[in-house]
């Protein structure tokens, strides 16, 4: 199976197996009017099998979203088919706007004009802390 | 300028920062006269969103002692927040009014939202169950008045530890002292939440628990006692059976050692009989009063006039 490289874009490496169409939802990539591939379950020497997304053209994506959902992912820079910069990805300390507080005695539960955001406050167990409240987020309650 | 401080939790003080308010507050007691007008043409706020008798008092009080002003309301139904105003709003606006603000809300970070837009001091006088550092700098100041010091003390936390946030913000300031040792006095039902065991054994903190205060008063320098509630619990029998284990009379004291106290953030139902009232060890009236002192320490520290 042949994929074109990538003139000027990114490159994200390393994503799980079978949460690339996650990521490209996640970073809302349906939305860009360039070329995207997703390539699926390619071998890996690393991870045993991975994901990546190819991304051909100059698109903004969020690093600290991205490293939330998954700190393994490596980005590739790309420009002029000529990698400059390998970004390994990291939990990021705070996080603004994307996750909400599910607390419903938090004050973002009743004034919804506040932007939500969570600060880092356990790396081990990816523990993040609401900012207003304390409270931990949980993906479902 | 110096920079705008805010009072949000009580470890936005330093230990340093609680000892210099103590130290302002013991003064105000010995030299009341030399701070009665020291606020004179200053104005406090007291942006109360839900009903409260002590605190909103002790801040009255605090600031008129320090010789300033007090403008506010005491629930939300006075306040524009019941046209739904909202709290940055409110502050935005309160800050053209006054110099420095204490506000108590039902929702929980309230007073940090608040803190974002003020351009005057924000004092959080409680916010639901998360935090109300001035209670827990009113407790340090009745610990400091009636033992000295905080070092090498056992202090017995009893009733709620569940949802008591009193309970919460008082381990949080006195595990930052020298050899403390807490023993936690509750039902099963209402056991202190597991972060705040984890926080107590990061901290390297002597802990025990103990399912009947009668085990534990000998040992204790200080007995905090907070209300066993009734809708804490999921069915009454447990409450029935519980409830009568954590209320302290007067005869229970008999095992205590002399120079132990009492504390109790108050209001009191049931949980302290009021034949304790006149044992020598009942400090929770007198916890009280230093809760206005140490208000006033802190409004002084606040305003950059202490």
């Amino acid at each position: 199976m042949n994929i074109d490289g990538v003139n000027t874009g990114l490159v994200l490496d390393h994503i799980k197996a079978g949460e690339g169409w996650a990521i490209y939802n996640l970073l809302g990539l349906d939305k860009v009017d360039c070329t995207v591939a997703i390539i699926q379950r390619v071998q890996s020497g690393k991870y045993g099998k991975k994901d990546i997304i190819k991304i051909d053209g100059d698109v903004d994506i969020d690093l600290d979203i991205l490293g939330y959902f998954d700190d393994k992912i490596t980005v590739n820079m790309i420009r002029d088919r000529v990698l400059f910069k390998k970004v390994h990805l990291k939990l990021p300390e705070t996080i603004t706007g994307v996750l909400e507080c599910r607390n419903p005695r938090c004050i973002t539960s009743v004034e919804q004009e506040i932007v939500h955001q969570f600060k880092l406050s356990d790396p081990e167990t990816k523990k993040y802390r609401c900012v207003y409240c304390d409270t931990v987020y949980k993906e479902k309650n | 300028m110096s920079e705008l401080r805010h009072l949000i939790n009580i470890t936005d003080l330093s230990v340093e920062e609680i000892d210099h308010l103590i130290e302002v507050a013991d003064d105000i007691i010995e030299n009341p006269e030399a701070y009665q007008e020291i606020c004179r043409h200053k104005k406090l706020a007291t942006l109360f969103f839900e009903p409260s008798t002590r605190t909103r008092l002790s801040f009255t009080a605090a600031m008129m002692d320090l010789g300033g002003n007090v403008l506010g309301f005491d629930q939300a139904a006075s306040s524009s927040a019941s046209k739904g105003e909202s709290v940055s709003d409110t502050v935005t606006m309160v800050s053209g009014y006054a110099d420095i603000i204490a506000m108590r809300h039902p929702k929980e970070g309230a007073p940090f939202v608040a803190a974002r837009r003020a351009t005057v001091p924000i004092i959080n006088g409680g916010d639901g169950g998360h935090f109300h550092p001035t209670q827990t700098l009113t407790d340090l100041m009745t610990i400091h008045r009636k033992k000295g010091e905080f070092k090498n003390l056992t202090i017995g936390l009893c009733g709620d530890l569940k949802f008591g946030r009193t309970v919460h913000s008082l381990i949080e300031a006195m595990i930052r002292y020298e050899n403390i040792r807490f023993i936690m006095i509750s039902p099963e039902e209402l056991d202190l939440p597991e972060y705040i065991k984890e926080t107590l054994d990061n901290a390297g903190i002597e802990w025990k628990e103990v399912r009947r205060l009668e085990d534990a008063i000998p040992e204790l320098d200080v007995l905090y006692m907070t209300r066993v509630q009734r809708e804490r619990f999921f069915n009454e029998e447990d409450y029935i059976r519980l409830k009568d284990s954590f209320v302290l009379h007067r005869r229970m004291l008999d095992t205590a050692k002399e120079d132990m106290i009492v504390m109790h953030p108050l209001p009191r139902v049931n949980e302290i009989s009021v034949d304790v009232d006149d044992d020598p060890r009942a400090a929770y009236f007198f916890q009280a009063l230093m809760g206005k002192y140490i208000r006033m320490a802190l409004i002084l520290f606040l305003l950059g006039m202490k």
